[in-house]
């Protein structure tokens, strides 16, 4: 369920392919419909209830089945109405949609010129930071090293991180250990194996011993899901491929000189590697988990209660922005928007297969996938303690972790959650769901037996 | 005689760019292979999928890019899009303000470790200790303790300017002849002056050796300085057009690179030939 469904609909599809109401093809071509018969513009008051709405009915049923089974018996009406005796969604939607005076205007955020910053970086010239008061700049940046540096610095405000990455400096993996919070996701899915085209008759993973594959950042989801993919098929990523740390720009050459024969990394580089000719998408990190998360906003613990107010609306610019990119009909124009040198610097045709879903896959054949790529904002924090599992898994990290603990020091809730403490009121802490890694299920609530129950993991 | 060699040199540069040049063109003319493949597929592709154009620029792609960006080499869309001129201008700032600073220091610990042997024995490890570290080293380091990453820029073209400009310095204040060092003494001139009228000018010409050997270094490392840590400078442009895989570009900074590197040069070359004297 994303962040922008309505959870008071019973009759949701919680599962791609086909539309909720069933008249339409897909989901994109029901939204478009109702996009059409409802108003053209929707309200800003109406879109933050929503956003409120669904976080504490999110917060009050963690699965969707005890949902679906409570608004099938009381009806959505009913569950509004009792709902809001528990907790007043008007209060918290109004003090979610105004907030105090900004305690700073001119923000500095960096970003990565890849398209998992999409809503960073659409958010400047499409106005959403203006709109809430900020004069934000948006800095590229060339490296995560340098990203997590300038904003420990200071020098950046805010910025666009890897979604392991808060995880590993709170925890001092790979660095001194640093309280960081992250309070929104980027997008989900969105990334890609490309393989060399001299592999395109060798598809199955079994037959992939040997192969040098690069992903952009050891504490990486790209890391993850490519060790998570080959293991499933039996190659352990320690021994028999080679997994090296690669800045995405390289990628597409490395591929081009043949010095590697694959790589999972973000978007644009998967396409630019297929536009140039140089390589074709195997398969889209989708198809490895539907919904994973990628990217991730994150800010120091100390940005968030120095300057509460302008956290606040720059959050809230962010969810906005993140609410008109999840929309498919609005892709072309963010496509549009984010392709000058000034942002991520590439050709339109290529961000435009990516945000659209409709691309070439280097093969010959234009592939239909519309969430390819999708924005969701809210951190579920069971992602983080998946995450977790993998880095103890490829051992990151040792010893006993409290996987819930650093899950909510780091993702933080919906900032609806701090917004309901100022109110005075007490927000529900359970923002966990349960989700399947091609095909297996994880249950966040028990990690180590997750974890126990891989056959290819680093001897610890 | 020389009239006629410079003319014959300059024939055979241009023999040598014109066949530089023609090469370029020919080997990266591409396969000129059509892929087979449907229209509408091949709408998707670029132009070295679909045309077998070669993935390398030409020297006419370059001079084409080249021309478009010295006609318009300040504008400014936004922090992350800036003309050549403005990058170029950033990197040389830095490298100046850094550079400046390196001179203040250098010089006057330069003179003191030249004519005091005792200090100069003293400094001596600290200075051999120091001075083979490369720049780039000091750069995690600048930017934890000093916390800002333009200063921590001057400050890499700062440590990396300063030793090779305290060495000669150091190194030609305590080779000045003992004569004149001697006839000074004898003449009763007191060591202000001494070091002012008579050591300085005979150790100028090493000190602007130092000064040209420390420029090139700075211009150097600025370049990868850049790169690492973003925001402006030519090198973030390398950085940045490299991020978009756009070979031209990164063809034409080098080029730049490469240019200002050598008027550089040529500034503190003619500086020194201003202060060399026949002895």
């Amino acid at each position: 369920m994303s962040t922008f469904d309505n959870p008071f609909d019973p009759n949701r599809r919680l599962r791609a392919g086909g539309c909720s109401c069933g008249q339409h093809v897909s989901e994109a071509e029901h939204q478009a419909a109702q996009l059409q018969i409802q108003s053209a513009t929707e309200s800003e008051q109406k879109r933050y209830e929503g956003v409120v709405a669904s976080a504490v009915m999110r917060a009050m049923f963690p699965q969707d089945v005890a949902r679906r089974a409570f608004l099938k018996s009381v009806g959505a009406a009913t569950a509004v109405a009792a709902v809001s005796q528990f907790f007043p969604l008007r209060t918290a939607t109004e003090a979610f949609a105004q907030g105090g005076p900004l305690e700073k205007k001119d923000l500095k955020v960096g970003f990565i010129p890849i398209t998992c910053a999409t809503p960073i970086i659409m958010a400047a010239p499409m106005g959403f930071y203006a709109k809430n008061g900020l004069n934000v700049e948006v800095i590229k940046t060339a490296g995560w090293a340098v990203i997590r540096d300038k904003t420990i610095n200071k020098e950046y405000d805010a910025a666009h991180m890897l979604s392991p990455m808060p995880l590993a400096i709170t925890m001092g993996a790979g660095s001194n250990p640093l309280p960081y919070t992250m309070p929104a996701v980027e997008n989900i899915n969105g990334q890609a194996i490309t393989l060399a085209m001299k592999h395109k008759d060798r598809r199955d993973p079994k037959s992939w011993k040997g192969f040098k594959f690069a992903v952009p950042f050891d504490y990486s989801m790209h890391n993850y899901l490519l060790r998570y993919y080959l293991a499933e098929h039996g190659i352990d990523p320690d021994t028999d491929v080679q997994i090296r740390a690669v800045p995405p720009p390289e990628m597409v050459a490395n591929l081009r000189a043949d010095n590697i024969d694959g790589f999972l990394g973000p978007d644009p580089m998967n396409q630019r590697a297929v536009f140039d000719g140089a390589g074709f998408i195997h398969i889209l990190t989708k198809d490895i988990w539907e919904g994973h998360p990628c990217c991730a906003f994150a800010a120091s613990k100390e940005f968030i209660t120095a300057m509460p107010n302008t956290y606040g609306a720059l959050l809230k610019s962010i969810i906005e922005a993140t609410a008109f990119a999840h929309k498919a009909e609005n892709r072309k124009q963010i496509a549009e928007a984010i392709a000058p040198a000034n942002y991520l610097n590439q050709p339109q045709i290529v961000l435009e297969q990516i945000l659209t879903g409709t691309f070439a896959d280097g093969l010959g054949n234009i592939v239909k996938q519309p969430n390819r790529v999708d924005f969701d904002p809210f951190p579920w924090q069971s992602f983080a303690v998946w995450i977790m599992t993998q880095m103890k898994r490829w051992g990151q990290i040792k010893g006993d972790i409290d996987y819930a603990g650093i899950a909510s020091q780091v993702y933080l809730a919906t900032d609806a959650t701090r917004l309901m403490k100022d109110a005075g009121l007490t927000p529900p802490t359970t923002t966990t769901k349960s989700f399947s890694v091609m095909g297996k299920t994880f249950d966040p609530a028990k990690p180590e037996e997750y974890l126990a129950s891989f056959k290819i993991r680093k001897a610890s | 005689m020389t009239s006629s060699l410079r003319f014959r040199a300059a024939v055979v540069s241009i023999v040598l760019f014109a066949a530089f040049l023609g090469i370029w063109h020919l080997a990266t003319r591409g396969t000129g292979a059509t892929a087979a493949m449907s229209p509408e597929y091949a709408k998707l592709m670029g132009l070295t999928a679909t045309q077998g154009k070669s993935a390398m620029p030409g020297p006419a792609d370059v001079g084409a890019k080249l021309w478009e960006h010295l006609r318009q080499p300040f504008y400014d869309n936004g922090p992350n899009d800036k003309g050549l001129g403005i990058q170029l201008g950033y990197s040389i700032a830095r490298v100046g303000l850094g550079y400046f600073l390196a001179v203040i220091v250098a010089i006057p610990l330069g003179f003191l470790i030249g004519m005091s042997p005792l200090i100069s024995k003293a400094i001596d490890p600290f200075i051999q200790i120091l001075k083979p570290i490369s720049p780039l080293a000091w750069m995690p380091l600048a930017l934890y303790t000093i916390k800002d990453s333009s200063i921590s820029a001057i400050f890499v073209i700062f440590i990396c300017s300063v030793w090779p400009m305290l060495l000669n310095t150091a190194f030609g204040v305590a080779a000045v002849r003992k004569e004149w060092i001697n006839v000074a003494r004898t003449l009763e001139v007191g060591t202000v002056r001494r070091a002012f009228t008579v050591i300085l000018p005979a150790a100028a010409p090493t000190i602007l050796t130092g000064m040209r050997i420390s420029i090139g270094i700075a211009w150097l490392v600025i370049v990868a300085a850049e790169m690492l840590v973003g925001g402006t400078g030519i090198g973030y442009f390398v950085w940045n057009e490299w991020n978009n895989l756009s070979i031209t570009n990164v063809i034409i900074a080098i080029l730049l690179i490469g240019i200002v590197g050598m008027l550089l040069d040529q500034i503190l070359a003619r500086f020194t030939r201003m202060v060399t004297f026949p002895e």
